[in-house]
């Protein structure tokens, strides 16, 4: 989570449109997206990394994109915005590959990643997140 | 006694839940200075409570369970649950508006899906 009470950065705009309104709530679930993904990881890579190491570490890619993507959006500075559309793009891009390749090549993916069949682990939540933030981040532009 | 808490807590936090939900689908923001609104901030701070004793009694649990639980796993969504509540106020609370009450909504229904996993994990790994 990021931390709203630390002093604005020089290029932040005045009313920080992209955490406000339904950014909130996008904000809010992306930060629970990026700690349910993190925790899974971390205790995947620590406990049976072995098992299925390229899950593993798609899974702590997932994990990563989603911290910068729920800081960025967060922050929604004019920088900040940008990382953010790269971060959604690279979240749809990585759900629709690894969830048409958990489909068609299942032996490479013995243990599931948040992008498994497009998300469907999590109520297809990772499908439809990275859509809402670039619509919002386009909706918020000026 | 973790058996009869969770299924409580499960309930409890749906409710608040749904409490939330009233207030943002009448467009109001959480009245925090009328009794209604401070009732619920206890109703929180209840839950919180009670998540706080389920983390207490996992780890009794834990420590003398009788077959393999993946103790990370485990440990981790007992400590977990007890950050959602907090933060979600916190950021809840920074936007007095309908949105800023949806994020309690959704910080709610983390609880109950949290303690489905707790349950998950110790039956199944």
């Amino acid at each position: 989570m990021a931390e709203p009470s630390s002093p604005a950065p020089p290029d932040a705009v005045p009313s920080n449109p992209t955490r406000s309104g339904p950014g909130r709530l996008l904000i809010a679930v992306y930060a629970i997206f990026a700690l349910a993904a993190c925790a899974r990881s971390a205790s995947q890579i620590s406990t049976h990394f072995q098992r299925a190491p390229l899950a593993y570490l798609l899974s702590a890619f997932a994990a990563a994109v989603y911290v910068v993507a729920t800081v960025c959006l967060a922050r929604g500075t004019k920088t900040s915005r940008r990382v953010a559309v790269v971060s959604c793009a690279v979240e749809l891009a990585g759900v629709l590959l690894i969830g048409t390749a958990s489909l068609v090549a299942p032996s490479a993916f013995p243990d599931a990643t948040v992008w498994s069949v497009f998300g469907m682990g999590y109520g297809f939540v990772p499908l439809i997140l990275p859509v809402l933030g670039l619509l919002w981040i386009r909706r918020t532009a000026r | 006694m973790i058996d009869v808490l969770s299924p409580a807590l499960t309930w409890v936090a749906v409710g608040a839940a749904v409490w939330a939900l009233v207030l943002v689908l009448a467009d109001r923001p959480l009245p925090v200075d009328r009794p209604d609104g401070k009732a619920y901030l206890g109703l929180l701070a209840l839950i919180e409570v009670g998540l706080l004793a389920q983390a207490v009694l996992g780890f009794i649990k834990l420590a003398t369970a009788d077959h393999d639980v993946p103790a990370l796993s485990y440990g981790g969504y007992l400590l977990g649950s007890l950050l959602i509540l907090p933060v979600a106020l916190y950021w809840s609370l920074a936007e007095r508006t309908r949105w800023g009450t949806a994020v309690l909504v959704v910080g709610a229904l983390v609880i109950p899906v949290m303690i489905v996993r707790l349950g998950q994990v110790w039956a199944h790994g």
